[in-house]
């Protein structure tokens, strides 16, 4: 009962966000200058009055929004101004395949890496092992992905010849894209993992378990490491979340056909259809994420369980 | 006691999937290590794999605009006249035999073959392209480039829905082989202008099964569905990964095409599409990053091309208010710019300098030589402009959108002015690509960075636009004398008189000077050895069936 009502006052939440969003991301397009017939040789005034006809875009903004919430609750996102023959669901759909894998892989590569140095980092703390695995993960915080996407691909397409550089259809070089994105997401993880890891092994049950004769290993996986890793569960939704829809600099560098790009795209053609579906569609994302991660904490630490 | 068991096996499996499938990441690269790269491949099966820039806006030619989707559509349909391989002023035949105008060129008449078909096996005839004409003229159509046919006799009044019946406008189909075009003045350059994709035909069948004739949005561009009369057709379609032309078995030349297919890759990013090509990912890339130009150079046997391109880099002034207003002022600008420097030092991509708008042309165009560099006449301009030093200048600005070679253009072209003529209080506004553009077409500018690529090979195509009050004017200049030696042109049959008047006309442009002249373009790419038949083209819209694919000797790039 409690469960259920938690869930839905959640969804109600959730829904009300994104129809802030939605509405917000509608007006907001619509302000910026310039507009989607907007070409450097000009159109005849003429056309484009018959585009914005034909877009219906010559009608007043409110009757523009109620058409695009209605249409969007039958779940139709409209035609893309930019790709012209596609509609913006179409768009969506190819890109979104693409952007799942690169973040899945890219979330197992930082969890892979993050989290046991994470630990690693906490077990011997105010060591030299410590100190270098938080360099390193510094190193990689400040380290922009356009830095490290083409030095990736520099050393290990152009130089050794393991992957290929760029292209999507047989071409691995998705795997560099994906280890880009990992490595940089890993880098946070792991100071987050450190972080939690101290506050966890400093408290009394902690000291309780060595007291008692607890082999140092066990009370680090046994005791610590599932009190240690709520905050990393926590980040992991919105960091999905980012892996999925924040790839553009991967895209580009790796010329891969990802969601990444049309968001920054859809912008610069003000493909305005294409900019709300992007927008609605890594916001559902983001809420559902959220939502997962919640359930996942509740799951993981009794007491906000408890708490609820 | 069922549940955990099934649990753990299941987990298992999924452990081991996932393990396995890990190893096969890591393995698969280094198994293939790399014998034949993705190009050789291509060579030996003849697939061209094409770095194309941005992806295809659309694949009607009703719908388009931009250079890359020409480059797709050019494979996918043929129009009545095609470019020759080596060559912009030479014509071959496409679906049209042969072509002759009357004695004043203001009508032509195209002679079709009868042995060309759709990639579906219809007969390819005069009727597709009116019905082609019809609909990109369509005011409903609402096509972007329609106005590249206003060519013909009432095209643009039908276009403006001010003529209803299309039976008006200068194109009729005699029979199923003649199409006879009407044209409003004499234009000997005509075969030029059909080459452009806005006149290639469509197949009606395929438009209307799908849809209206005026709908934009259908699924007859989808593979499949796609119907074309070009060398190749549509094999695939990915967003923004690829587009895959193969052979149109249906095509009349069939026997001359020498590839087996075209891959264009819609690679935005200079960077991204240069390490393509040297992981040998691509045959051919569509631009090249400046940056790395110098060290290409430098190269034995260098994959760089550096080729003049029809386009002309400039500075809009605007004449409606101050400073810029004053002719004088403008002339000052103009004469006190190195444009050697420019192309030298900044731009390094062999551009020329331009010293007129319109860039020559092997055709006979010699664009006057009004402007130069000479600080002495900048200075004298300055003075006659009304100020004693450079310091009294007021403020202006120049407007560029965001791109850093437009910086660095612009810091040396402040620098200049600031050196030649003491002007000081230059600065620069950096807007994003839109609104740049909204700010120029409403004159809300001093001076504004533009460029112009030409449709077709004539100076009309560049000079058209300073006509009083044309849409791509956006300076406010207006000039009585030119628009008259403009509409003289046009009536001019003889080529060498009409180029002539033009020349004249854009001596009177460049005294106005409501623009100011920066350099003429060139398209900077990387070439694989193993593309044959690839030349140097002013338009750079090669004629995929006359490309061919063999391996080279070693010693390419890498």
């Amino acid at each position: 009962m409690e469960t259920a009502r938690f869930l839905l006052s959640r969804f109600a939440q959730s829904l009300f966000a994104l129809l802030c969003i939605v509405t917000i991301t509608f007006f907001l397009a619509r302000l910026a200058p310039g507009g989607p017939f907007l070409d450097e040789k000009k159109i005849p005034e003429h056309l484009v009055e018959q585009m914005k006809r034909n877009y219906g875009f010559d009608k007043p903004l409110p009757v523009q929004y109620a058409t695009y919430l209605g249409r969007l609750a039958r779940g139709d996102l409209g035609p893309s101004l930019g790709n012209k023959g596609f509609t913006v669901n179409e768009v969506i759909a190819e890109g979104f395949p693409v952007s799942f894998m690169l973040g899945i892989c890219g979330l197992v590569i930082a969890l892979a890496i993050g989290i046991p140095a994470g630990v690693f980092a906490a077990a011997k703390r105010n060591t030299i092992v410590d100190y270098a695995l938080m360099a390193l993960a510094m190193i990689g915080i400040c380290l922009p992905t356009f830095v490290i996407a083409p030095l990736l691909g520099e050393i290990f397409a152009l130089e050794l010849g393991w992957f290929d550089v760029a292209l999507w259809q047989n071409s691995s070089a998705w795997i560099l894209g994906s280890v880009t994105l990992g490595l940089y997401y890993s880098a946070y993880i792991a100071r987050l993992t450190r972080g939690s890891m101290l506050d966890v092994l400093s408290q009394d049950f902690i000291r309780t378990a060595k007291a008692k004769g607890v082999p140092p290993l066990a009370v680090l996986f046994k005791h610590a490491f599932r009190g240690g890793i709520t905050p990393v569960v926590a980040f992991l939704g919105p960091a999905l979340a980012g892996l999925i829809g924040g790839s553009f600099v991967v895209e580009t560098v790796f010329g891969l056909p990802g969601l990444g790009q049309h968001f920054i795209k859809a912008a610069t053609n003000r493909d305005y259809w294409l900019i709300n579906g992007t927008v609605t569609v890594f916001a559902v994302l983001i809420l559902v994420m959220n939502f997962l991660v919640d359930v996942l904490q509740a799951w993981l630490d009794p007491r906000t369980r408890a708490a609820r | 006691m069922l549940r955990p068991r099934t649990d753990r096996t299941g987990q298992g499996r999924l452990l081991r999937l996932t393990l396995s499938s890990l190893l096969l990441l890591i393995l698969l690269p280094l198994a293939s290590c790399r014998q034949e790269s993705r190009v050789e491949r291509a060579t030996r099966e003849k697939i061209l794999l094409l770095g194309n820039g941005a992806e295809p806006k659309a694949l009607d030619p009703h719908l388009v605009s931009s250079v890359g989707d020409a480059n797709i559509l050019r494979a996918l349909f043929e129009g009545l006249v095609i470019n020759h391989p080596e060559s912009d002023t030479l014509h071959e035949p496409g679906v049209a035999e042969r072509w002759e105008p009357n004695a004043d060129f203001s009508e032509w008449r195209f002679f079709l073959r009868t042995n060309a078909k759709w990639s579906n096996g219809d007969p390819v005839t005069a009727h597709d392209f009116t019905y082609a004409y019809h609909r990109i003229l369509h005011p409903e159509m609402a096509a972007p480039y329609a106005s590249m046919l206003y060519f013909l006799k009432n095209a643009e009044a039908f276009n403006r829905g001010e003529i209803k019946d299309f039976a008006e406008v200068g194109v009729k189909a005699v029979g199923d082989h003649e199409l006879v075009c009407t044209l409003d003045n004499p234009a000997p350059f005509f075969p030029d202008v059909v080459k452009h994709t806005t006149w290639l035909p469509v197949h009606r069948g395929t438009i209307e099964k799908f849809g209206k004739m005026t709908d934009n949005y259908t699924e007859w561009q989808k593979p499949g569905n796609h119907v074309g009369n070009g060398p190749f057709q549509l094999a695939e379609w990915r967003i923004n990964a690829h587009v895959k032309a193969r052979p149109n078995p249906h095509y009349w030349d069939a026997a001359n095409v020498k590839l087996k297919g075209i891959d264009f890759y819609p690679i935005e990013s200079p960077f991204t599409e240069e390490k393509a090509f040297r992981n040998g990912l691509i045959h051919l890339s569509y631009s090249m990053p400046e940056s790395l130009i110098e060290s290409y150079r430098k190269q034995e046997n260098s994959p760089l091309r550096i080729e003049t391109y029809n386009g002309s880099y400039f500075y809009r002034c605007n004449v409606t208010q101050s400073p810029t207003d004053n002719a004088d002022f403008r002339r000052a600008l103009a004469w006190a710019i190195d444009r050697e420097v420019i192309v030298k030092y900044v731009t390094r991509g062999g551009q020329t300098p331009a010293y007129a708008f319109t860039p020559p042309s092997e055709e006979g165009y010699h664009p006057p030589q009004v402007v130069g560099y000479d600080l002495e006449k900048a200075r004298d301009y300055l003075k006659k402009a009304g100020y004693t030093s450079g310091k009294d200048v007021p403020e202006f600005v120049i407007i560029i959108n965001t791109l850093e070679a437009h910086k660095n253009i612009a810091m040396a072209i402040q620098d200049m002015w600031k050196k030649n003529l003491g002007i000081e209080k230059v600065r620069i506004e950096n807007q994003e690509w839109k609104v740049y553009q909204q700010t120029v077409l409403d004159m809300r500018y001093d001076v504004a960075r533009a460029g112009w690529i030409g449709d077709y090979v004539d100076p009309q195509t560049f000079l058209g636009m300073w006509v009083t009050k044309d849409s791509n004017n956006n300076t406010g200049w207006s000039n009585a004398d030119y628009d008259r030696l403009l509409r003289e042109s046009s009536r001019l049959s003889d080529p060498a008189a009409r180029l002539a008047k033009l020349a004249e006309a854009e001596a009177v442009l460049l005294d106005g000077m409501p623009v100011l002249p920066l350099y003429w373009y060139t398209r900077v790419y990387l070439l694989h050895p193993d593309v044959r038949n690839w030349h140097p083209l002013l338009l750079d819209n090669h004629p995929y069936k006359h490309i061919g694919l063999v391996p080279s000797e070693k010693g390419g790039p890498q």
